[in-house]
């Protein structure tokens, strides 16, 4: 039997107080389709950022073909023939397809001759692969799917046999998304090597020959796909049975609190982002937006929020008009917001948790009449917050950036919910959080809901999004593709998030 | 009258030639990802080291060779500070400025005693002017004698060198390995890093190719266009080639002519001081002074086109996760 | 970034960093030929010695701490003033002409109010506009104050040749004040502390100036302007999160600090020379950078370093006096060395310093 194209013996890498990967032991066979697949921050992205010498690993060997190696940067792992396709593509926009591919392989101080000969190989390569790029369009200019090709297309210059993507379809459109899976079928075919890092068990099981699984840096388990299925997995990924199914009753929904009708929200770029939402939230109930990152939940929430605003539309909160309203006067109609990125937008990581404990909040009068703050009212705040979620360490003055990513969470969600606002919007509630969190976050979700609030939450997670809502609308592309309960199969709630119209919103 | 415009013409060569010299330095840091306001302490530097060199072996060109190694030097104190030790990048230029302004005029003072200044240099310790072919005899053709023989000869070898530059830069940037990486770690270092290529050795070869320019530029100044150095001699030139940078978008070819431009506005300000406009008064030479940077100022505020910096400008490298 | 203890954060690494630029500057003093030692003697002398010097050194450091804040408080916004030169220069026009219109009208206390609003307000509009330029228009603030520092230059030149200046007097200034507008010397009040400070032009911009550190304070740390201010700085996208309109604190901010420096001026226009002239700030405005990053964008960090400068500024008088090869030069070469280790180069100790001091115990959650 020929060596595994990569094997990975003992891999440990620590960031600071981190372990991001421990002993790590991993077979990839050549001419497969291997899956990794893991909860985000399982440590996927880090090993293969060791793998492409990105990071240098602390402890253990690496393989290939059989032959142990050093990767000490990128250079080496392209020398042994190993490509990378990152989450956030490494293209140099203002450049064209051809110019990205030569770089780093220009073939020559001057570029003429390097250059004809990179026109003559994507051709060889579009041909071979289905790979179809237009070599003098500048990269800025295409669209996310072809980007990722010119991220394969260097990768496949370098002379890539192993093939590494990390999360490729994050961005994707489901026809992107099939696309990209005949492509690495067919690299697979001519004997090429892929690795397939993601989060979504679907791909693992429609692509891959062999799945690993990662959870908290370590592999724990490697499956034949053929032999395993999407319950397997999930228990492994997660490491446990029960897939954070939440204790609650049915929903008593009021009167409608937040309403959305008709909203249209286009980008710095000119691109229409929400193409017409129209949606209400009712007293009492949590209504969850279901859908693939980055078809326009994330500018639904921020334009409820007032960050951002809406080219068209109207937006009701409790009854009165409020688009176009800052952010300040829409928390001022009791509008509470838990952004998906806490770190961007949710905190101000280099403050203690007290001047975080008002973010937004800190002109009402409570924390001070006047122009000057009222510190022990805001400090008072801060305590008073963090015992009722249970923040730990309990120290208003320590340093946010200091506090582990389940209790940043807790410390905005104290924030926002601890106003007792009437209409609540969350953002990926619980990621990167800790399970022992997730579990106190979702409670501390559904007590609000029962306490005759309106909730919208938008996850990523379906799993979060069937265990917490009562109802479910589908998202894609800016539109609310439908609606349906949270017991609906899992399959058909895929079908719509790839834009499969079902059901009338 | 024609022979007026020629006049300003050919000061504005002898004006524009270290503007366009320093402005192309800053072009290759800045579209390296390094920003760089330290170009005016690098040239004063360069004008300092040409001249008290010059001034203690009486040769120009071993003046150029001091110059060249201060101005280099400066450039890798910035690239020490901005890519190895990640500083702020406007932070370190300002003190290079700073540095420059004060060790310059102590030095002189104590090496020379003059009050800052080096001595006065003359023959050999100077560049001299040079007489294109024919600049003699064809001074009596109509028009074109003139221009060949007032305009285009009798320059410095570094006007020539200055205006050869630009383009050389074009083709460097375009045309070549070296330029292509440098452009693409000045928009994704990430992109250049996992392509490979080493971000902060691209990063400090910019920064070279940038001390090197700077240092004509600064030699041209007291051993070319003056006779010695002056304490401050550089005078805003290094800002005014800023400006010209941004003006010119961060292209070569748009740089040289943004700096031609500001020398003939100088030019023009030096001739016509006293020059009463149609009996409106005299224009004040303060407004011709200010043009260059209000103009900058008026492209940067987007209401004459917009410039766009490279976009990974003043941010230092990290490697995320 | 791992956490060091505060003392040496705050204290330890920021001394090493000046010590390091103290002994380069040591190093140029032997390069030249004399004893750094006997140098910093002089400067000690100069600034400390006697009554007079010590005035002088506290008359520098009134400019320094004014502009040192100004900068300071542009930083907590994020944004890099290095305009303090041209909005202080405008300050003093500011300051200048409430002068010469009220100088033979009222005197010195009914003045002062007025001149130090005109300060105020011409500063303020010379750091505004390019507050504004980046908050509405994108451009970026560092190029644009150092064209304002270019165009204000140019602006005063013009408006002192050309109307300012006194006819048939050579000398390029306005008319000297009249005597109500020149501000009295703290003579009186520091021989009640036992020192004369003889001529120096020491006087009331000085408590001025240390109400204005107290005011600042307060701004930053305890106003709900200077939360909003700090947010914005340290996360712009949670301060829109937040509700803070991020154009409101960049052109507030840039006012704010362009005030600061703009009030810089009334201590040499009011308390030294009595009359508009050229280069008013004469460099102070650069000196802040040097101030504000050395004192950590913190008022009383900031009083320090302005102290420092402002001993460097006399001290250096006197070395260049005692020492003719050292010219005051060195001053602004010390000034380049503190940006340059005090600023960017304010890492440069710390993997060491970790090793050191690494923190122990169960310092992080979670």
């Amino acid at each position: 039997m020929a060596a595994p194209a990569i094997e990975l013996i003992g891999i440990d890498k620590r960031f600071g107080p981190v372990h991001a990967n421990r002993n790590i032991h991993l077979r990839v066979e050549g001419g497969t389709i291997h899956g990794i697949v893991g909860e985000n921050g399982a440590g996927k992205s880090t090993l293969m950022s060791i793998l492409y010498g990105f990071y240098q690993a602390d402890a253990g060997e690496i393989r290939v073909n059989g032959r142990p190696v050093r990767i000490r940067d990128s250079q080496d792992a392209i020398r042994l023939g190993i490509g990378m396709v990152h989450q956030h593509f490494m293209l140099v926009e203002p450049f064209t397809v051809l110019e990205n591919v030569m770089l780093g392989v220009e073939g020559g101080a001057l570029l003429a001759r390097g250059r004809a000969r990179a026109r003559a190989e994507l051709q060889r390569l579009e041909a071979d692969y289905e790979l179809r790029v237009d070599p003098d369009a500048v990269v800025g200019d295409l669209p996310v799917g072809l980007q990722q090709r010119v991220e394969i297309l260097k990768a496949l210059y370098r002379g890539a046999e192993i093939l590494i993507l990390d999360e490729p379809t994050g961005v994707l459109t489901p026809e992107e998304a099939d696309h990209l899976f005949r492509i690495l079928a067919r690299l697979r075919d001519e004997g090429k090597t892929v690795i397939l890092i993601t989060h979504k068990l679907r791909e693992i099981l429609a692509i891959t020959d062999r799945v690993s699984v990662m959870r908290q840096g370590e592999i724990v388990a490697t499956r034949e796909t053929a032999a395993t299925g999407a319950e397997e997995l999930a228990e492994l990924m997660v490491g446990r049975r029960v897939l954070l199914r939440v204790e609650k009753g049915p929903a008593r929904p009021g009167p409608v609190r937040l309403g959305v009708r008709d909203l249209r929200v286009v980008d710095a770029q000119g691109v229409e982002r929400l193409r017409g939402v129209s949606l209400d939230v009712r007293a009492g109930e949590i209504v969850g937006i279901a859908g693939v990152s980055g078809n326009g939940q994330s500018e639904l929430l921020e334009a409820i929020a007032g960050i951002r605003a809406p080219a068209a539309g109207r937006i009701e909160i409790a009854g009165s008009a409020a688009q176009g309203l800052d952010p300040a006067r829409m928390r001022a109609l009791r509008l509470a917001h838990v952004p998906e990125d806490r770190h961007r937008m949710g905190l101000v990581t280099r403050f203690e948790a007290r001047e975080n404990a008002v973010l937004g909040y800190h002109n009402d009068p409570r924390y001070g009449r006047g122009a000057l703050i009222d510190r022990a009212a805001v400090l008072a705040e801060c305590r008073r917050q963090m015992e009722s979620f249970d923040v730990r360490p309990p120290d208003p003055f320590l340093k946010v950036a200091n506090f582990s990513g389940g209790n940043q969470q807790k410390i905005v969600l104290a924030r926002e919910i601890g106003r007792d606002p009437e209409v609540l919007i969350v953002g990926q509630p619980t990621r990167g959080v800790d399970v022992g969190a997730i579990e106190q976050i979702h409670r501390r979700l559904i007590a609000l809901r029962d306490a005759g609030k309106a909730i919208l939450l938008v996850s990523v997670e379906l799993d979060e999004i069937r265990s917490l809502a009562d109802r479910i609308l589908v998202m894609f592309d800016g539109r609310i593709m439908g609606e349906v309960p949270p017991d609906t199969d899992e399959a058909r709630i895929g079908l719509m998030m790839a834009g499969v119209a079902e059901g009338a919103a | 009258m024609f022979l007026d415009i020629l006049l300003v013409l050919d000061s504005t060569l002898r004006i524009s030639a270290p503007l366009i010299l320093a402005c192309l330095a800053g072009l290759f840091a800045e579209r390296s990802g390094v920003f760089d306001i330290g170009l005016e302490g690098k040239m004063l530097a360069a004008a300092f080291a040409a001249a008290a060199t010059a001034a203690v072996t009486g040769s120009a060109w071993l003046g150029l060779v001091a110059a060249l190694g201060a101005s280099v030097f400066l450039a890798m104190v910035h690239g020490f500070a901005c890519i190895t030790q990640r500083g702020n990048q406007i932070v370190s230029g300002v003190a290079i400025n700073f540095i420059a302004a004060g060790a310059t005029a102590l030095l002189g003072q104590a090496w020379f005693g003059q009050g800052g200044r080096t001595p006065s240099l003359s023959g050999a310790a100077k560049f001299q002017d040079i007489r294109l072919p024919g600049a003699e005899s064809l001074a009596q053709l109509p028009v074109a004698g003139p221009i060949w023989a007032e305009l285009i000869s009798g320059h410095k070898l570094l006007v020539y060198l200055a205006f050869l530059a630009a383009p050389a830069s074009w083709w460097v940037l375009h045309r070549t390995r070296f330029g292509m990486r440098l452009r693409a770690v000045g928009e994704n270092p990430a992109a250049v890093d996992t392509a490979g290529i080493s971000v902060a050795w691209l990063r400090y070869r910019a920064l070279i190719v940038c001390g090197l320019l700077c240092g004509l530029s600064g030699a041209y100044l007291s051993t070319a266009q003056g006779a010695g150095f002056i304490p401050n001699m550089s005078a805003g030139k290094g800002f005014i080639a800023l400006a010209a940078l941004i003006f010119a978008k961060w292209r070569p070819i748009q740089a040289l002519l943004a700096c031609l431009l500001f020398g003939f506005l100088d030019a023009v300000a030096i001739r016509l001081q006293g020059f009463d406009w149609f009996g409106l008064g005299e224009l004040p030479s303060q407004a011709v002074q200010a043009l260059p940077y209000l103009l900058t100022v008026i492209l940067l505020a987007g209401f004459i086109g917009r410039a766009v910096a490279p976009r990974a400008g003043g941010v230092p490298y990290v490697k995320e996760r | 970034m791992t956490p060091l203890p505060r003392w040496v954060e705050y204290g330890l690494m920021p001394v090493l960093n000046l010590a390091l630029a103290f002994l380069l500057a040591g190093l140029v003093v032997l390069l030249i030929g004399e004893s750094p030692l006997e140098a910093v003697r002089h400067i000690i002398y100069g600034a400390f010695g006697y009554g007079e010097g010590i005035g002088f050194t506290l008359y520098y450091s009134t400019n320094f701490i004014l502009t040192g804040l100004a900068v300071a408080v542009a930083f907590h916004a994020a944004q890099f003033n290095i305009g303090a030169e041209g909005q202080a220069y405008l300050g003093g026009l500011g300051a200048g002409l409430a002068c010469l219109a009220l100088d033979r009208h009222l005197p010195w206390w009914a003045i002062l109010p007025f001149a130090m609003l005109g300060a105020m307000v011409f500063g303020m509009v010379w750091g505004a506009i390019p507050g504004w330029l980046q908050a509405r228009r994108g451009a970026h603030v560092v190029i644009t104050t150092i064209m304002f520092n270019f165009l204000a230059a140019s602006l005063m030149g013009y408006l002192i040749v050309n109307h300012l200046k006194v006819p048939g007097n050579a000398s390029v200034q306005s008319r000297t004040f009249e005597p109500g507008a020149r501000l009295p010397k703290l003579e009186e009040t520091m021989r009640l502390l036992g020192l004369d400070i003889g001529g120096a032009p020491l006087n009331i911009t000085f408590p001025i100036a240390l109400l204005a550190c107290l005011a600042v304070w307060i701004l930053i740390w305890r106003s709900k302007l200077g939360y909003e201010i700090r947010v914005f700085g340290a996360n712009p996208t949670a301060a829109r999160y937040a509700g803070i309109r991020g154009v409101r604190i960049t052109v507030t901010v840039m006012a704010i600090s362009g005030a600061l420096a703009g009030l810089m001026a009334v201590n040499p226009v009011m308390g030294e020379q009595n009359r508009i002239f050229l280069d008013i700030p004469g460099g102070a405005g650069f000196v802040g950078i040097a101030v504000a990053l050395m004192g950590r964008a913190h008022p009383l960090g900031i009083v320090l370093a302005a102290l420092l400068f402002g001993v460097l500024y006399q001290g250096g008088a006197e070395l260049a006096f005692e020492m003719p090869s050292i010219t005051r030069d060195m001053v602004v070469l010390i000034q380049g060395l503190a940006i340059l280790f005090a600023g960017a180069m304010e890492q440069l100790f710390r993997p060491a310093l970790l090793q050191l001091f690494a923190p122990r115990g169960p310092g992080r959650a979670g």
